[in-house]
């Protein structure tokens, strides 16, 4: 979102500006509290949260949690912690990312630049895709990795969100490259390139925010999925699977504040991208909504 | 005389584009609507734990609908995706207006509204449980706070427990539609405002009758977004009450997954699933489409 | 046969033939300008020389070579588009050498073809500076020397002054006749301006609804019009078109026209062939310039004919002055000398050249050759 204010022509009271002030910040309390509690208590010891105020700051700071969380909590049956969980997703993002991003730059070249006869029909089906249900395929998917021999396996996450994602990806660089003048293409094309060529010379140097734009939505779907990753994961699960599995562990006793741990950190990647890269987040949010 | 040479590359740079899309198209094909395909015809077979061929018609629908479980489910998306929709679009709607006022501090507000777009439902749901947990969470923290009254136990109550998903759900997206809000705000032609002002629309009338109209877009984008979110929710349910208590908060996308993979009904596990993606269909085909052709012509 | 022969071309979108067999021959050193409103088929026509829009009948060769299937690059042509189409991600220079460097060619020998070109269109100190960071009217020269380094058979300009400003238009419209006085290159030249037309050709395709309507010299295009369309689109202000009847006085023919209270005045025609059309309704096409004061009249005409009418209004615009008066129910413009001692509502003495009046068929709308 350009962070452009217009010079609006409503005027307001004195009041009305102290009544804004009062909601906007309300509201921003709202939608800090639950990071606040979840890091608050992520550095407690757990009788300062069963015995004590939530809200309150720690007596007794601690990165314990932190630590039992990273690589002893119980997940499941084994006292592994989060970390070969979180790995587990660094390996299935990075390759899922970066495949379904250089797809969809092409498919968004050739939809614009090399349109053919029925290539809105060819797009239109793409587009659809990502907005069905994945309820629809998780039992076709399920007996087809099966068949693969890729069951729980890494790579069998690749793949499914590869598939899942070049929707998505073909739809940013189609839009982006759609503003792109044709004419540079076709001087290209008189100038001798080929159709490599001039995507690689002429398309791909321009290409930087809508492939930020792509990596970031990409990854930010992929590595929040829980459905996936809970279907197909099997013995590879990815962060966001350990992470329910630690919370609903039903044995023992409830650490909370290694909750509040795990949770931050199935999180800071993602927080982490929104902080450096916020606009472009946005930015992708929108055009995934409004294709205009 | 002259003569004709259409050459080997010239014939192959015009089938490049296809061949370079071909993949990802074939992949589509397959893995989405043959997949969808294949769906379909399960819900019309036997299937228990794996795909059987043995037709039975309707009856896996026919026993779907005489499902409690799923009878709930339908109520309970019913109610959960009209206050989701609602609530946050009111609320998305109300802090687009007031941060278009030329709000000192925007550049701090707008990001923090937004930030929980960037996290997983299952974190969401994590930090939701526990702070509306009346154990340790909201209740306990108002007893200590001297409010010795104050009950909160919807988390813990079948008749309750849909509205936290509510609330946690609302949490995480309205920022979004408030973003999208924005935007739409920000569109709007400016000498419009001053226009009205001079015919003499007071602040009120102004959004309402000039405003809101023109963001008739963004109402319908939103809309169109938060209805196919609500439909596929499925994590956040699953982190927030696991569908609990009871069966309080089964919804099509948990009872699909519990139908088909853990309790060995395959075949109405796919009628679910069905019947979730013609719902999403009749929202996403007519706007998809819609746009489609707006871009055409 | 020419140096770019066009042989029956058609270009049909599906079963609609948007272009009909158009048959031009380019000489050497020619420029042809093609010339027409929006969607009459001149840019498909280019597109299709240039081979970046498959040609659906005929067939187009450029130096006996026919040319139907070749990739754009393997014509040696070069173009220079509309938006000047340069790449943004590279500076000037690579922008010139880039088709250079695709079609191989070893870099010393780009960077000597780069440094004279680059002399010749004064650009050489932008040669290392990005499209973005350059002006209208330098963007213009790189698009055109990035054409010139390639040295083709062919230039192909496809609206190259739309996008400047109207001084900048000018200037360039200059520097390109310039150039191509100096390199007699052969060149096909798109505009939907018809002053671009007259000023740069050396031949002129007027088009419409996918026809070529006339082809010719500009001279020939503006004194003697194929057709209604061409008669109007070349010249501003346009060709006044007045119903009239070809009548006989003294064995001549003569256009009989109404002025502005009813009355009918005779206009003798210089062509005598026009007996043929006696009693029969016509449409006579005289330019505004043709229309004048007695004193302003051409010396040089053998026919200029009296015509006393009202004058409607009055608009000097510095170098001229547009008269407007009414005749057979039109309006009809004269373009008379700034210091013509003329004013609404007058009635006054005009002088037709009718030297350069032409009659069409009000049936067929073509002009009347006789």
């Amino acid at each position: 979102m350009s962070a452009v204010t217009q010079d609006t022509a409503v005027s307001t009271g004195r009041a009305t500006r102290a009544f804004l002030y009062l909601v906007l910040i309300l509201f921003a309390l709202f939608y800090l509290l639950p990071l606040y509690v979840m890091g608050v208590n992520s550095l407690k010891p757990l009788p300062e949260i069963t015995g004590g105020n939530m809200m309150a700051l720690p007596q007794t700071w601690t990165l314990d949690p932190w630590r039992s969380a990273w690589s002893t909590a119980q997940i499941g049956v084994e006292p592994t912690g989060l970390k070969p969980y979180f790995l587990n997703s660094i390996l299935m993002v990075v390759p899922a990312v970066a495949i379904s991003t250089i797809v969809g730059a092409l498919n968004g070249y050739v939809l614009t630049k090399w349109r053919f006869r029925g290539d809105t029909w060819v797009f239109g089906l793409m587009l659809f895709s990502c907005f069905i249900p994945f309820q629809i395929v998780l039992i076709p998917m399920a007996v087809v990795l099966g068949k693969l021999g890729l069951a729980g396996s890494v790579p069998g996450l690749i793949l499914v969100h590869v598939v899942y994602g070049i929707g998505f990806t073909t739809l940013y660089f189609r839009n982006y490259y759609a503003s792109f003048p044709t004419e540079l293409i076709r001087a290209a094309q008189i100038d001798g390139a080929g159709f490599f060529r001039i995507f690689w010379r002429i398309l791909l140097p321009v290409s930087g925010p809508i492939a930020v734009v792509s990596v970031i939505w990409q990854f930010t779907n992929i590595w929040n999925d829980f459905l996936f990753g809970v279907s197909f994961g099997g013995t590879s699960q990815p962060m966001t699977v350990a992470l329910n599995n630690l919370v609903q562990s039903s044995t023992g006793v409830k650490e909370y504040n290694v909750h509040f741990a795990g949770a931050i950190l199935a999180a800071l990647p993602t927080l982490f991208v929104y902080i450096v890269a916020g606009r472009y987040f946005v930015r992708g949010l929108m055009a995934g909504s409004v294709k205009g | 005389m002259a003569t004709t040479e259409a050459d080997f590359r010239t014939t192959l740079q015009d089938w490049l584009p296809k061949l370079v899309l071909a993949p990802s198209f074939a992949v589509t094909l397959l893995f989405v609507y043959g997949f969808i395909l294949f769906t379909v015809v399960l819900s019309f077979t036997g299937s228990k734990m794996l795909p059987k061929y043995d037709w039975v018609g309707f009856e896996n629908y026919q026993k779907l609908f005489a499902l409690p479980a799923w009878n709930t489910a339908i109520v309970n998306i019913a109610i959960f995706a009209t206050l989701y929709i609602v609530i946050c679009t009111l609320i998305g709607l109300m802090l687009a207006i007031f941060l278009d006022q030329k709000i000192r501090g925007e550049g701090v507000l707008r990001p923090i509204y937004l930030y929980p777009m960037a996290l997983s439902f299952i974190v969401t749901g994590t930090a939701w449980k526990w702070f509306l947990d009346p154990g340790i969470g909201l209740e306990k923290i108002m007893h200590l706070w001297g409010w010795e009254s104050f009950s909160f136990t919807w988390i813990k109550d079948g008749e309750m427990a849909l509205y936290t998903i509510v609330i946690a759900a609302v949490w995480q997206t309205s920022g979004f539609v408030m973003a999208m809000f924005l935007a739409g705000l920000r569109g709007i032609d400016n000498e419009i405002l001053k226009a009205a002002q001079i015919d003499g629309a007071s602040n009120w009338q102004l959004y309402r009758r000039i405003v809101i109209p023109l963001l008739r877009p963004a109402f319908l984008s939103a809309f169109v977004i938060l209805s196919h979110l609500a439909i596929k929710s499925y994590d956040l349910v699953i982190a927030l009450t696991g569908g609990g208590p009871g069966r309080a908060t089964e919804m099509p996308a948990t009872f699909m997954y519990s139908y088909t993979f853990t309790r060995n009904q395959m075949g109405i596990g796919a009628s679910s699933a069905v019947i979730m993606l013609m719902t999403i269909a009749a929202i996403m085909v007519p706007y998809l489409y819609a746009e489609l052709k707006e871009k055409k012509a | 046969m020419g140096f770019l022969d066009i042989r029956n071309v058609t270009k049909s979108y599906g079963n609609v033939e948007v272009l009909h067999r158009v048959d031009i021959a380019v000489e050497e050193g020619e420029f042809l300008v093609l010339v027409g409103p929006s969607g009459c088929g001149k840019s498909t026509l280019l597109n299709m020389i240039a081979g970046l829009e498959a040609i659906t009948g005929g067939e187009i060769a450029i130096k006996n070579r026919v040319v139907n299937g070749v990739h754009p690059s393997k014509r040696n042509i070069a173009m220079v588009f509309q938006s000047y189409a340069l790449y943004p991600n590279m500076t000037v220079g690579q922008n010139m050498t880039f088709g250079l460097e695709m079609h191989g060619v070893p870099k010393p020998e780009r960077d000597k073809a780069l440094a004279s070109v680059a002399k010749l269109l004064q650009i050489d100190h932008l040669l290392d500076r990005k499209p973005g960071q350059l002006s209208g009217g330098q963007r213009q020269r790189v698009a055109m020397g990035r054409a010139l380094v390639r040295n083709p058979d062919v230039f192909l300009f496809d609206e190259p002054l739309s996008n400047l400003d109207a001084k900048l238009r000018v200037d360039m419209r200059t520097e390109i006749k310039k150039l191509h006085h100096n390199l007699k290159t052969t060149i096909v030249y798109v505009t939907h301006d018809q002053i671009e037309a007259m000023t740069l050709s050396t031949r002129i395709a007027v088009m419409n609804k996918g026809f070529v309507q006339q082809l010719g010299t500009p001279k020939e295009i503006y004194d003697t019009p194929a057709n209604l369309f061409v008669a109007t689109f070349m010249g501003s202000p346009a060709m006044n078109i007045v119903p009239a009847t070809v009548v006989m006085e003294g064995g001549q023919p003569h256009a009989a026209v109404t002025d502005a209270e009813g009355q009918v005045r005779n206009l003798r025609f210089s062509q005598p062939g026009l007996a043929a059309w006696e009693g029969k309704p016509i449409l006579l096409g005289i330019r505004p310039e043709a229309i004048t004061d007695p004193e302003g009249a051409d010396r040089k005409s053998s026919n200029i004919q009296p015509l006393t009418n009202r004058v409607t209004v009055t608009e000097p615009s510095g170098a001229d002055t547009f008269v407007t008066m009414t005749l057979s129910g039109k309006d009809v413009i004269a373009r008379m000398r700034a210091d013509a001692n003329v004013t609404a509502g007058q009635v006054f003495d005009f002088a037709v050249n009718m030297e350069k009046a032409v009659a069409f068929d009000p049936a067929t709308e073509d002009r009347i050759t006789a």
